[in-house]
This record gives C-alpha cells, structure tokens and sequence, in this order.
C-alpha cells in the first residue's frame, strides 16, 4: 500500500520537474534563438540568407561576411573609437565617482542622491538638445571629447549609485577607528574604505563600461564620419551602405560579442549591481 | 554607566556633525560634472524653449508661443498618446513574465547559474545590433518569423511594416529585452525573504500556489513595485530598440515622443520647439514617477 502510494508520489514529482524544466526551457528559449539566429546570419552566404524556406544551419559557415565587414568599412578606426570613449567615460566616472559615493553614503545626503536618481529617470536625448548647441559654440563637434563628455550622463550616475549602496552596507567601525586615532577622513577613505569596497567598485566598472559601449543615442547625434562608435557605425554606415543581410549581421554580432562575453564572465557581478540598483543607462 | 554613555554621546555628536561637513569635499568633483552635464543642460532646454531657435540662424524670444504650439499640434497629442499605450503593453508583458521568471528561478535546479546568465543576455547585449538582428526577423517575406507563423498554419503578420501591427511588433523586442530586469529586481527580493513563514505553512499543509499567493506575493511586493516604476520609466523613454526597427513609421504610426523629439531637434533642427517637446516630457516622467513613488510608499506601509 505505502509502496504504491511512494510510486505515485514520485510519478508526480517527476511529471512536476519536467514541467518545471519545460517552463525554464520556454523562458530561455526566445534569448538562445534570437542570437543563434544572429550567428546564423553571419555565418552564411547572401543566398542562403535569403533564401525562403529560410536555410537554419549554415553550410557550409563562411568568414565571408565578417572579412567584409573589415574589409569595406573603417571598422577598427569604430572599434577604436568605441574603446577609447567606453574606457575614458567610465575612468573619469570612477575618479569622480568613487569618492562621491563615499560622501553621499557618509553623509546621508539623500537629496543628492535623489539628484543622481532623477538623472536615471530623465531621457538622454533631453541633455543632447542643449548640449549639441553647447557643443557647437565650443567647436567640439567632430571629435570624440563631446561623445565622452555626454557618456559621463550615463556612467556617473551608475557609479554613484552603486557605490552609495555599498558604502552604506560596509561597517562604519574600522574607520571610526581610524579616526579616532587621528586619521584624516581621506585617509580614511583610501586606506580603509576604497580598499573593502574593491567589489563594488568592480560592479560599477562593468555596468558603466557595458551601458556606455552599448550607448546609441549621443553618437548618433554628436558623431562625424570619423568620430563614430561602433553601434553608431553598424547602423549608420551598413544599413544605408550595403542591404545586405549577412555582413550586418557580423557587424552586429562584433559590436555586441565583447558585452555578451563580459556578460558571461562577470555574469555574479553584473547581476548583483543590477539587482541592487535597477541601473540603466541612456 | 548611563553617565559614561552620556558623556560619550556628547563627545561624539559634535565631531559626527563635523565629519558630516568635510565628506562634502569627496561630492564636489563629482557635483560639479553632474551641474556641468545634467544640471546646466537642464536650465539650458528651459531658456531655449521660450526662443524660436533654429540651427543656423538667430534665435528670437517668443514666449511661451512654443507651448501654445505644442498643445494645439496633433502630432505631438498622437505621439503623447501612443507613448501611454506602448508604455502601458511594455510594462504590462514584461512585469508579469518578470515576476513568473523570477518564481522559476528562485527554486534551485541544475546549470540554474548558467540559466539566469542566458536569460539576462537580452538586456546587456547591444539594443542597437539586436534591434537590426530583429528588423531582420520581421520582414515580411524573407523574414524567419513568417516562416515559422506559416508553418504552424497560421497567417503571417506584416511586424514592423504595417501601422496596426508596429506597436505591438515593438512591444515584443521591449518585452524580450527587459523582462530579465523585472525578473532581476523580483528575485533579489524573493532571495531576501524570510524561511520561517514557510516552513510554518509546509507544517500546516499549504500548497505551493498558496505559499506564493499568500507568503511570497505580498512579502515581495515593494520589490514588485520597485520593478514597475523602473520599467514605467524605461518604457517612457524607450529609444534605441524603436528608432532602429521602425524610426517611427510606417509614417508615423509608431512616433512616440522620444522619436518625436529627435526627429524635431535633429531632423528638422527646431531646437527651441524641441526644447519645449522636451520640457513637457520631462514634466510627464516625473508625474508618472511621481504617482509610482508614492504608490511604492503607501505599499511600504501597509
């Protein structure tokens, strides 16, 4: 009798996990498609791309596409272009922000705070009105300090909020100690504090590296023709250059490879910051 | 004992305060950036939207002639109206698959680390190259989503080319994309709720729907809050995803007020017009942040 009763119960818990696994399988499943489908692309020959009944699985795979892409673009000068914007927006951010963080969690200065929080809340494309005017009566326009000036909007903010958050989590004792013994607060901060915040601060490099690399909007506005970043560049230049289907699909998987593989890695990282603080970019 | 204490509160006070005082100086670098670039433009859009200002030409003082334009112009009461209903559908899908998402992978299971990693990938991938990879997807004759509908016997949709089907068309990438920051925010805070109300239930016989209906839900509802008004806002200003896959159109069936706004100040580059699109948007972001604050407060309370 309890034998019988033992089976169903198992019967039951199984049906139960596969239909907990088919649900996990359902949720995961649109992410997976979507960037095989990109690979897909980039991985075959213009007729297969277009091809209907559409071809799934390339094949043979061609390096056609992405040797196209480099070929008949200026795509290392916008890769370049990109890096030097993502890693100078988010260095500065950090310099700036770091410390900031540290004051506003100290202090309890929750209405500068709310300042950083409003700057999440508002459109990017509203500080590009006045900024582009701005920008024109500096004679920036047509280099990439306009572009890293209008990154720090999307990355200082992130760096501060995350590091506001884990300030405040950090225990206050060891640098009351410091104090106490006659410490001055900068010292305080950058032989105490910095140094236990060392993962917070990596939290807050990836999320503004990644939001700034990802960041269309103030390239599509403030970016010449040499000036441009890469997702810029992957809309701007072969969308309206070449139609075809194969190479912007490499062009878009290069632009977005570094994130997704960063993403990967840092993936505990990335999800506690995100976790925390909701923060976005843009 | 209590005298010692005093005294030490007394020391202490004083010097808190004045600790207080200096940490300014680590906010100042950073508050003069944030006054340079977030604060000035500010002020700026308010002083250009009182001017006709065009790129090119002088600008002249107006009043709030841009405002009185503004509200008698169809277009931008469609555009206001069309944003409502996207934010609407693009906060509605994404919360609801969010909170489902975030009950799945509350429970641990095999590869589960593995599993979020992937699920998140939507929202850090760059909105940009999945935009065009999307745009792709849709087209109606060579795109793979009509092969797929068609194979299952169902009639193919015209996505992103047609007017009736661009928003909701939109409302999918915006779903795929950020439902993974709903899920996010909802299973931070299922992973910080207390075990004793469960096993308290487990003890009385409580289903597992029953635990999450009336021990999970209402636990975890500041947190379910706190998701909606990041993603209302989001939605409001979403940008990237719409002007790659439609820019608008067909027409401007899919014009919301973000595209709207671009469109004016760089298409047309009617900066003071723009200036005052932008003011009124911004006024519009902090209303519904405003109602969705207070919401999250009243549902802290209770």
């Amino acid at each position: 009798m309890s034998e019988v009763k033992g089976r169903r119960f198992s019967a039951r818990r199984l049906a139960g996990n596969l239909g907990f696994g088919l649900a996990i399988f359902a949720l995961i499943s649109p992410a997976i498609l979507v960037f095989l489908w990109m690979l897909s692309l980039a991985l075959k020959t213009e007729v297969d791309n277009t091809a209907f009944p559409p071809v799934f699985i390339p094949d043979p795979p061609t390096m056609a596409n992405f040797v196209q892409v480099f070929e008949k673009n200026d795509f290392l000068q916008y890769g370049w272009n990109s890096i030097v914007v993502s890693f100078s927006a988010t260095g500065l951010a950090l310099l700036l922000g770091v410390p900031a963080g540290f004051g506003i969690a100290k202090s309890k200065a929750s209405r500068a705070a709310a300042l950083i929080m409003i700057a999440r809340v508002t459109p990017g494309l509203s500080y590009l009105v006045p900024l582009f005017i701005i920008f024109q009566w500096l004679g920036l326009t047509g280099t990439l300090t306009p572009i890293i000036i209008t990154h720090l909007v999307i990355t200082v903010p992130i760096v501060v909020w995350v590091m506001i958050g884990f300030f405040e989590g950090l225990p206050a004792e060891l640098e009351e100690a410091a104090l106490v013994d006659g410490a001055t607060i900068w010292q305080a901060f950058r032989h105490i504090a910095l140094p236990l915040a060392r993962p917070g601060i990596t939290v807050a490099t990836i999320l503004a590296f990644i939001f700034s690399w990802n960041n269309f909007i103030f390239g599509v506005v403030l970016a010449g023709r040499e000036t441009r970043t890469l997702p810029v560049a992957v809309y701007n230049v072969l969308t309206f250059e070449q139609v075809s289907w194969g190479p912007l699909a490499a062009a878009a998987l290069l632009v977005t490879a570094p994130v997704l593989l960063l993403t990967l890695i840092a993936q505990k990282e990335i999800v506690a910051g995100l976790t925390a603080g909701g923060v976005k970019g843009g | 004992m209590s005298t010692t204490l005093a005294a030490e509160v007394a020391i202490s006070v004083p010097k808190r305060a004045n600790y207080a005082r200096s940490y300014w100086a680590f906010v100042v670098p950073a508050g003069a950036v944030v006054a340079g670039v977030i604060v000035l433009p500010w002020v700026f859009t308010l002083v250009m939207s009182v001017f006709e200002w065009k790129v090119g030409s002088n600008p002249t003082f107006v009043g709030l002639e841009n405002y009185t334009r503004l509200f008698a112009d169809e277009r931008f009461q469609w555009a206001t109206l069309r944003t409502l209903f996207f934010t609407a559908l693009a906060v509605f899908f994404p919360m609801l698959l969010g909170v489902a998402a975030a009950v799945a992978f509350q429970r641990p299971f095999f590869l589960r680390g593995l599993a979020r990693t992937v699920f998140i990938l939507p929202m850090m991938a760059t909105p940009v190259a999945v935009a065009l990879i999307w745009t792709m997807m849709f087209h109606p004759q060579l795109g793979v989503l009509n092969y797929i509908l068609t194979s299952l016997g169902l009639p193919p949709s015209a996505w992103s080319y047609d007017a009736v089907s661009v928003i909701p068309t939109l409302v999918l990438v915006e779903t795929w994309q950020w439902t993974p920051l709903v899920m996010l925010i909802v299973l931070g805070g299922l992973a910080s709720l207390p075990q004793d109300p469960y096993e308290a239930a487990k003890l009385d016989g409580a289903s597992s729907w029953q635990m999450f209906w009336h021990i999970s839900l209402p636990l975890v509802w500041p947190h379910i809050i706190v998701a909606l008004v990041i993603r209302t806002i989001d939605a409001l200003k979403a940008f990237d995803t719409i002007y790659v896959i439609s820019e608008g159109g067909p027409g401007t069936a899919s014009e919301t007020l973000n595209i709207l706004l671009y469109s004016t100040a760089f298409k047309y580059y009617d900066m003071g017009y723009g200036s005052a699109i932008t003011v009124v948007f911004f006024i519009l972001i902090m209303l519904v942040s405003l109602v969705l604050f207070s919401a999250r407060q009243k549902a802290g309370q209770s």
